[in-house]
């Protein structure tokens, strides 16, 4: 007999009443204005942006400021606002050499033309907690140097190539497909297109831990951080009714090159290769993160046998979507009553049996 | 309409590209300064929009390798008609509808070569200038975090 149960809607009304004043806290402490998260929360908001999926500063800021702070159930707010959308088209890839920098470092050579540009970073702090910000009020000021930096700054591995040492870059065909996951579910084994698309709007903490452990010895590859760049691009745009390439606005990106080492194979001699990372807003942790699990994932492409968790395609690019993730995991909240009778019925059933066996062995 | 079409020089692709940059780039409170300051206001009809909708960011693996999808931007777009035939097209990052209008308007009224002198003057070059300045002083504060290296000379060496 199937017996349908109703009900739950007051309460569920009055939960949501709930949350909203929970959300808004003392009502004595002035409101979080969307604004103050652009303008203050930034890596909040562009954590939001890349895992959601949708590079929109005011709607991530929107979507932090109703999911509490709560950055995967914004991300999940942004990934279902952009169902709502239709889209216009695709943009021109974006050209991260012509990148306006505000941080620009190698750890590969010191010297790297255009220089170590620190910009805004928390390297070198010493992570002590600076109780003046607890103070209103400070309006610091940066220093401003009279000479700008240089316009293009050379890739790293543009001086690596020269002498043959690292793996080229190969551009594809500029009338290929390009995998895109959001309409087309994943075919393993998944091209390079479709894993990076899925790393770059994969979880944070899944990418660092799994590009952790590869440092760790799970598929190592030694890794170098060859360039990591933080900045400015032009995002390009060709409408068809105009036949010819716009500027529809700038987008902040962060882009990092990992060089990795690789022992050569039969048909390659010794080189280096190399890992990708490339993520909206200031994500550095994220963009290192994705070049070293992209680099992991190129283990059949590069002949290297597939052993550790980063290097497993299904593995990975299954499990590094958080609004996936989060709502496999958390719909184990939501009712699971005739499931969990069914089971409650067959466990019983089983101990009914197995006493009546232990029963007749003692006799 | 037909004599307005055969007054008009031909513009130059590069010209409209550069604008386009700045209209999508330009502050919406300068655009719509500018719109009320204008004296007479053409008339004018929206054929398409304005509309908020979806651009896939694309990247290149390696930088300058295969393409990939890195995630979507919100870009809003509007096409409008001027009363005298021309026709502008507007694209810009964001949702603000308002603005994609002006960015219209001004792209059509831009193509006028009447009235393009002064829409440089009063709306493209402040918008530009303000730009640049901005980049710069970003570019400037950047580059006083460059590290200049210097090498301490080892103890006993020559």
């Amino acid at each position: 007999m199937y017996v349908a149960v109703k009900g739950g809607e007051r309460a569920i009304e009055n939960a949501h009443r709930m949350l909203a004043e929970t959300r808004r806290g003392d009502p004595a402490t002035p409101e979080l204005a969307t604004t103050q998260l652009v303008e203050q929360l930034t890596l909040a908001v562009d954590r939001v942006m890349g895992e959601g999926s949708l590079y929109d500063r005011d709607l991530a800021a929107l979507a932090i400021k109703q999911s509490r702070g709560d950055l995967i159930e914004a991300a999940f707010l942004l990934r279902a606002y952009r169902t709502t959308l239709a889209r216009f088209g695709a943009a021109e890839p974006v050209d991260t050499n012509a990148m306006r920098v505000v941080r620009r470092i190698s750890s590969t050579f010191k010297d790297v033309p255009g220089g170590q540009v620190l910009g805004p970073t928390f390297d070198y702090t010493h992570r002590l907690l600076d109780f003046s910000l607890a103070a209103a009020g400070t309006r610091p000021e940066a220093p401003v140097s009279t000479t700008p930096l240089a316009g293009k700054l050379p890739r790293i591995g543009e001086l690596l190539e020269r002498e043959g040492l690292i793996e080229p870059v190969v551009p594809d065909a500029g009338d290929a497909p390009v995998g895109d996951l959001t309409r087309e579910s994943i075919d393993f084994p998944a091209d390079r297109d479709v894993r990076l698309q899925n790393l770059a709007r994969g979880d944070e903490g899944f990418l660092l831990a799994l590009g952790y452990s590869t440092q760790r010895g799970y598929g190592r590859n030694h890794p170098f951080c060859g360039e990591l760049r933080v900045g400015r691009v032009a995002l390009e745009y060709v409408p068809e009714e105009l036949g010819f390439a716009i500027e529809l606005g700038d987008v902040d990106l962060t882009e990092c090159q990992m060089i990795n080492q690789f022992k050569g194979s039969a048909e390659q001699p010794p080189q280096f290769t190399r890992g990708y990372g490339l993520v909206f807003g200031h994500a550095e942790r994220k963009a290192m993160a994705m070049a070293l699990v992209d680099r992991a994932l190129r283990a059949q492409e590069l002949g290297e046998t597939v052993v550790a968790p980063a290097q497993d395609q299904e593995f990975v690019l299954y499990h590094s979507d958080s609004v996936q993730a989060t709502g496999f995991v958390e719909h184990l909240k939501l009712p699971h009553y005739v499931d969990f009778q069914s089971e409650l019925v067959l466990v019983r059933g089983m101990r009914v049996e197995c006493g009546q066996v232990q029963a007749e062995a003692a006799e | 309409m037909s004599d307005r079409q055969t007054k008009r020089a031909p513009t130059a692709l590069a010209d409209r590209q550069a604008w386009l940059g700045t209209l999508a780039r330009a502050p919406a409170a300068a655009l719509a300064e500018a719109w009320a300051g204008l004296n007479p206001k053409p008339g004018y009809r929206c054929v398409r929009g304005p509309e908020t909708g979806l651009i896939m960011v694309r990247g290149r693996a390696g930088g300058t390798g295969q393409r990939f999808n890195v995630g979507e931007a919100t870009v809003t777009r509007c096409t409008v008609a001027l009363d005298d035939g021309l026709t502008g097209t507007s694209y810009a990052l964001g949702r603000d509808r308002e603005r994609a209008l002006y960015a219209a308007l001004f792209d059509a009224l831009l193509q006028d070569p009447a009235r393009r002198t002064v829409i440089e003057r009063d709306l493209l070059d402040p918008v530009r200038g303000a730009l640049v300045a901005k980049e710069s002083a970003t570019a400037r504060k950047a580059a006083a975090t460059r590290v200049d290296f210097f090498t301490v000379a080892r103890e006993g060496s020559e």
